[in-house]
């Protein structure tokens, strides 16, 4: 560039001094620079030039003193140095900037950026992504899933539901729509009035079942405080008024002593109240005996005391409630009682406070006091919650166990059944003790959960116990694997021979570790021969004299007279032989026998003498698969018990399958039936419960994620802000519309 | 729900009390066992799981979608560039467009069932309407997008009109534009598969021709990472109802779950299969999902069990190439080499069509006392038998050989060399190259 600005400087150079001259020269003169500019081969770039001196002189067209010279930074920062205003230290900063002659470092390369922005991205969206873990976690573990998953309740609806595209027609249907509708009071009943409705908008599809729910329990809860309350105003008995009236006063006086404590406000209000009703009672004559009812008892009190007691109840009275004390009016009592049968206000408000742990106790309708400590009550309510079938069930288990336990109470593993007992005991010793007056259900749950704990440290301990001889299954793949073969199932007959191809194999696999021992014998494996070499092998004089029953430091004449004492004692029985026999016995026990279910008689002639015939024998006689071989098959001078008998053995479960930790956990879940034949209905259809269900027809629809994670800006509002009542939210929308009318005055204003 | 109370006051009359005393009902372990057998048994015996069989195809399928808002509609695209519109429940075809000039390579719906979008071999991106044109008009796309390179595959937005198509690079597209409004490439000359994650909208992953498998997030302007495998996945699906969990269908015969949080290992590797797997698809209820194998069989594999619970087959389905899991969860449509879609029930001895309360309640019994028994040495067998060719079978021996030699090589190596130098991998650790930030 450097060139350039010198022809240009030099250009104007040339005009300014032109201007001055005739236009000959300038003419000249142009052409001298035109053939000058030729000479150098390229073509410049035609600048424009300024030919007049004119009043607005461009930019670009102005020239320094100094072009081409390098600016230095104390050309830009030099007045720095002069201003009071600047610090000392950027001034510091700004000479060691100038001094220093290092160069900037290079910026990093492509590749290196782009992984960092990888990086960042990635940390982001994992992190945004992770929100679904409890929603995921949740899903997994949870008993049923119903798709598609934001699905309308199915059922009966409601009129208005399904006629919402109805639309009023005649005069007369105006007119009572508007009167209707313009009150915003619901017409029959409705699922949930207005307000509910905006609120639960406000929520997100868990919350607004469980709020549900609890708006059901607060209903059902205020129709059985109403109940109650008609029901007991309907009660004649004065008496029985009396002493609740009594006992609210009580009550009242309790209240308020507190309520002077914690709030003085409230308090000074029900003091006016009550001041009130004190002026009420001196204005009125109604418990001054100046009545009828009091005329005529007064006639009696000369010889009746209860009647004189009874006026004289009525000047108490009468002087309690015109004291200048704290004591509440009758009117009180009644302003109460009417109290009852409204409605209390917050069934219809907006939810304050949320307890996530336990939605139920939200309500505070129930006749305990907040104060009353939490874990009793949440107890008492589980009680109470236990429906009779569920007890009777417990009953039927505990029968059973009892019963099963009778029957096994030869088996090892029930001997903890005793023990346990023994614990029982103490637990019900203990909690008489601590808790007398509470009522007997609580104590039944509290044994109940005792019990449990100290049955499952028991189990605990058992497994800790078994463990060492169990092998759980380590194969899982094994079981997760499919068999698969050649052979096609058709029908149930295919199913059956499948049964015995598979059979042999799992049959053989018990007698493996024999082998070892097999060899050592190295028996030949024809039987007929095996049987000859038996008896060869067990001859008398070689089994008595290689068995070393006494150690062998014992001189010989010792054992010489050891053995003809031995010989002596056993002289008259043959044990080998017993013990052959013995073996052989066993061996044929073992062996399954043939059943024969042949009917003599059935079909033909029957009768003295008379045989069925071949054919009929041969049919009904059943001949039962043949056990496994025996475990001392090779070994002929052991015999291996073999009680567990094989035909049943190929049923039973050889391996502790995976989730469970120990047998009697297995046994028990395997115990416990599930068919209609030992459980109620309702058992069954919980116990039967299928993990996924789907509606025939409906497409499921993946997951959305705005019906399951809330915003963030309604999640940092915190509990109070979660849900938002519609017109709470119509409030702050009005006070934004009005901000945003002030703005645009405003901007007009300015405008104009 | 209605069917929730069991005692319809209807019914009263018919109502006999019954006495529930576990005395009175002796040996129910041993009854409930007997139950269970015949129930297994009666599985495998109802287990027909072949529906029907469209046929009309004059090539081999490459690939299938469902209908968006419609159970009864899908669409296929051939080898010869056919695409076909068909009706699951009458089992027939109900339009043939000739869209493209060679493969079709993906077809993807619009969210709102509206139209529909196919890529192919000649480089264009056709969008269709779902609605077959008047008698005697003629068919042609709504739009023809024209690209630089082929596409080899498409998906569109879950609630957007935004759909992404991948080739030489992946490439965002707004359906209002000809030229796409964003791509993605990272080193990798070409793609075989992108997903758009259906529920988290803006991931997408795709799979790539190096052996990898890249995350990317269309708010950012680079891909997220990539884990390179040891050989090459051909398709993937992510689950739609577990957000950050997606399979992979690889060349190694396995597929592999992961989850993008930690991908430098699977979370399950599912091996059954005896050759490549082509595709994947999960349940619409992200329980199961369905793979498609050049062996010839579909598998079911629940999402985190290293093994299938049912393999389907048939004599005459060849290379199975696409593969796909019905919006009802009840059937599962799979395309092959020889010119057939078949229709098989995602749940082979399941009942089609309404039940009765009573059949339901049965149906439930049954399957619970199956899982209850599921451990006993009998129920067991029967429950996992499964018939399969005997090529399939003698390739399954072979492999088990192979991995059998291989393990016992590493053995040995590991015996004879310096203890630690050789490191005991697992079987999840052992597919993932490298993990690629």
């Amino acid at each position: 560039m450097a060139p350039d600005e010198e022809e240009l400087s030099i250009n104007e150079q040339a005009i300014s001094a032109s201007e001055d001259e005739g236009s000959d020269d300038e003419r000249k003169h142009k052409k001298l620079l035109e053939a000058i500019g030729s000479m150098g081969g390229r073509k410049r770039k035609k600048q424009n030039e300024r030919s007049e001196a004119s009043v607005q002189v461009s930019e670009y067209f102005v020239n320094a003193e100094g072009t081409g010279d390098k600016v230095n930074l104390s050309d830009l920062l030099g007045t720095v140095e002069k201003t009071s205003g600047a610090s000392n230290k950027t001034k510091k900063q700004l000479r060691n900037l100038q001094s220093s002659k290092e160069t900037l470092e290079l910026p990093l390369n492509k590749q290196q950026t782009e992984k960092i922005q990888r990086g960042i991205a990635y940390e982001k969206t994992t992190a945004e992504v992770s929100c679904w873990k409890n929603i995921i976690l949740q899903n997994q573990k949870a008993e049923q899933m119903v798709f598609p998953l934001n699905q309308e309740s199915s059922g009966p609806k409601r009129v208005e539901q399904v006629v919402a595209g109805w639309k009023v027609q005649t005069p007369l249907e105006q007119e009572i729509f508007r009167l209707l509708h313009g009150s915003r009071q619901p017409v029959n009943d409705p699922v949930l009035t207005p307000v509910e409705e905006q609120s639960l908008k406000a929520m997100s599809l868990e919350e607004a079942k469980i709020r549900r729910a609890e708006l059901q329990k607060a209903r059902a809860l205020q129709s059985y405080y109403e109940a109650k309350a008609k029901r007991e105003k309907k009660i004649k008995s004065k008496k029985y008024h009396k002493v609740q009236n009594k006992a609210k006063r009580k009550d009242f006086l309790k209240q308020f002593d507190e309520m002077v404590k914690t709030n003085p406000e409230g308090a000074l209000e029900e003091l006016k109240k009550m001041e009130l009703s004190r002026m009420e009672e001196r204005m009125s004559l109604k418990h001054q005996n100046s009545g009828k009812w009091a005329k005529s008892k007064a006639i009696m009190a000369k010889y009746d005391d209860s009647a004189r007691k009874a006026m004289q109840e009525q000047l108490q009275m009468n002087k309690d409630l015109t004291q200048k004390m704290v004591v509440p009016s009758d009117d009180e009592h009644e302003s109460i009682e009417e109290g009852l049968e409204t409605v209390p206000d917050f069934v219809n408000d907006p939810e304050t406070v949320i307890d996530p742990v336990n939605p139920w106790m939200r309500g505070q309708l129930t006749h305990e006091e907040p104060e009353v400590s939490c874990v009793t009550a949440e107890e008492v309510q589980t009680a109470e919650e236990e429906n009779e079938e569920e007890e009777i069930i417990g009953e039927f288990e505990r029968k059973r166990k009892l019963r099963q336990a009778d029957e096994e109470d030869l088996i090892p593993t029930e001997e903890e059944q005793p023990a346990s007992e023994v614990v029982e005991e103490d637990v019900v010793e203990v909690s008489d003790k601590e808790e007398e007056d509470e009522d007997e259900e609580e104590d039944v749950s509290e044994f109940n959960t005792l019990f449990r704990l100290m049955r499952s440290e028991k189990t605990r301990e058992g497994s800790n116990q078994t463990r060492g001889g169990l092998n759980t299954a380590g194969e899982e793949d094994e079981e997760g694997l499919l068999s698969e073969g050649q052979i096609r199932v058709r029908s149930i007959e295919d199913l059956e021979v499948l049964d015995e191809v598979v059979e042999p194999r799992a049959i053989e696999e018990p007698s493996a570790p024999q082998t070892a021992a097999a060899e050592a014998t190295s028996e030949p494996p024809h039987k007929k021969k095996r049987e000859i070499n038996l008896k060869e092998v067990l001859t008398k004089e070689a089994k008595a004299v290689r068995l070393p029953f006494l150690p062998t430091v014992v001189d010989e004449e010792e054992r010489d007279e050891q053995i003809s004492i031995i010989k002596e004692a056993f002289a008259g029985d043959d044990v080998i032989s017993d013990f052959i026999k013995d073996k052989s016995r066993q061996e044929a026990a073992g062996r399954p026998a043939v059943v024969d279910l042949t009917l003599p008689g059935w079909g033909e002639w029957g009768g003295v003498g008379l045989k069925p015939p071949r054919w009929k024998r041969k049919r009904f006689r059943i001949k039962t698969a043949p056990p496994p071989p025996r475990q001392d098959q090779k070994l002929p001078d052991v015999i291996i018990s073999e009680k567990r008998t094989a035909s049943v053995a190929s049923h039973q479960v050889s391996q502790l399958p995976f989730p469970f930790q120990n047998t009697a956990q297995f046994e028990s879940s395997i115990r416990t039936p599930i068919g209609s034949t030992w459980n109620t209905q309702t058992v069954v259809k919980n116990m039967t419960k299928p993990k996924v269900v789907t509606k025939l027809g409906a497409i499921i629809e993946p997951m959305v994620k705005e019906d399951f994670i809330k915003s963030k800006t309604t999640a940092a509002g915190g509990k109070g802000a979660a849900i938002m009542l519609g017109e709470n939210r119509r409030a702050k929308e009005g006070t934004k519309r009005s901000a945003e009318k002030h703005r645009g005055r405003r901007s007009q204003k300015r405008k104009k | 729900e209605a069917s929730d109370f069991c005692l319809y006051w209807k019914w009263r009359h018919l109502y006999v009390p019954r006495n529930y005393d576990p005395t009175l009902h002796p040996f129910e372990v041993p009854r409930e066992y007997t139950r269970a057998l015949n129930a297994t048994k009666l599985e495998r015996v109802f287990a027909k799981p072949f529906v029907a069989s469209l046929d009309g195809h004059r090539d081999g399928i490459s690939c299938i979608t469902k209908h968006a808002k419609s159970l009864s509609t899908i669409i296929s695209g051939a080898c010869d560039g056919e695409v076909k519109v068909w009706n699951l429940p009458r089992q027939e075809c109900l339009r043939t467009v000739q869209a493209h000039e060679g493969f079709v390579r993906g077809i993807c719906s619009r969210f709102c069932g509206t139209s529909f979008f196919t890529v192919g071999d000649d480089k264009t991106i056709k969008q269709w309407n779902w609605e077959a044109p008047g008698y005697g008009v003629r068919e042609e796309p709504i739009n023809t997008i024209l690209g630089k390179a082929v596409f080899t595959g498409i998906d569109h937005h879950q609630r957007e009109g935004t759909f992404v198509t991948c080739g030489q690079t992946v490439d965002i597209w707004d359906e209002q534009r000809s030229s796409p409004i964003r791509s993605f490439s990272w080193g990798v000359d070409s793609f075989s598969c992108v997903r758009y994650n259906p529920v988290e909208t803006e991931l997408l992953a795709s799979c790539a021709s190096d052996r990898s498998v890249v995350l990317y997030d269309t708010r950012e302007s680079a891909p997220l990472r990539k884990v390179i495998m040891q050989l090459r996945s051909n398709t993937l699906c992510w689950n739609p109802m577990e957000a950050y969990y997606f399979t992979c269908a690889n060349e190694d015969y396995n597929l592999y779950t992961y989850d993008i949080r930690h991908l430098d290992v699977p979370v399950t590797v599912h091996m059954d299969h005896v050759s490549a797997v082509l595709d994947v698809d999960y349940s619409p209820t992200g329980r199961e999902f369905v793979s498609a194998s050049f062996d010839k069989t579909i598998r079911i594999f629940p999402k985190d069990k290293g093994h299938s619970r049912e393999v389907y087959h048939t004599k005459r389905m060849q290379h199975v190439i696409c593969v796909r899991w019905s919006a009802d969860n009840k059937y599962v449509l799979s395309g092959s080499d020889e010119m057939n879609i078949r229709l098989w029930k995602a749940n082979a001895s399941e009942k089609l069509g309404l039940l009765s309360a009573r059949e339901k309640a049965a149906t439930h019994y049954n399957k619970k006392l199956i899982e209850k028994f599921q451990h006993h040495p009998q129920v067991r067998r029967i429950a996992r038998h499964r018939h399969l060719p005997g090529d399939i079978l003698k390739q399954k021996r072979e492999l088990r050989e192979m991995r059998e030699a291989q393990r016992r090589k590493e053995q040995n190596v590991r015996k004879h060399s310096k203890p630690g130098s050789v490191p005991l991998l697992t079987e999840k650790e052992k597919h993932v190259v490298a993990v690629v930030e």
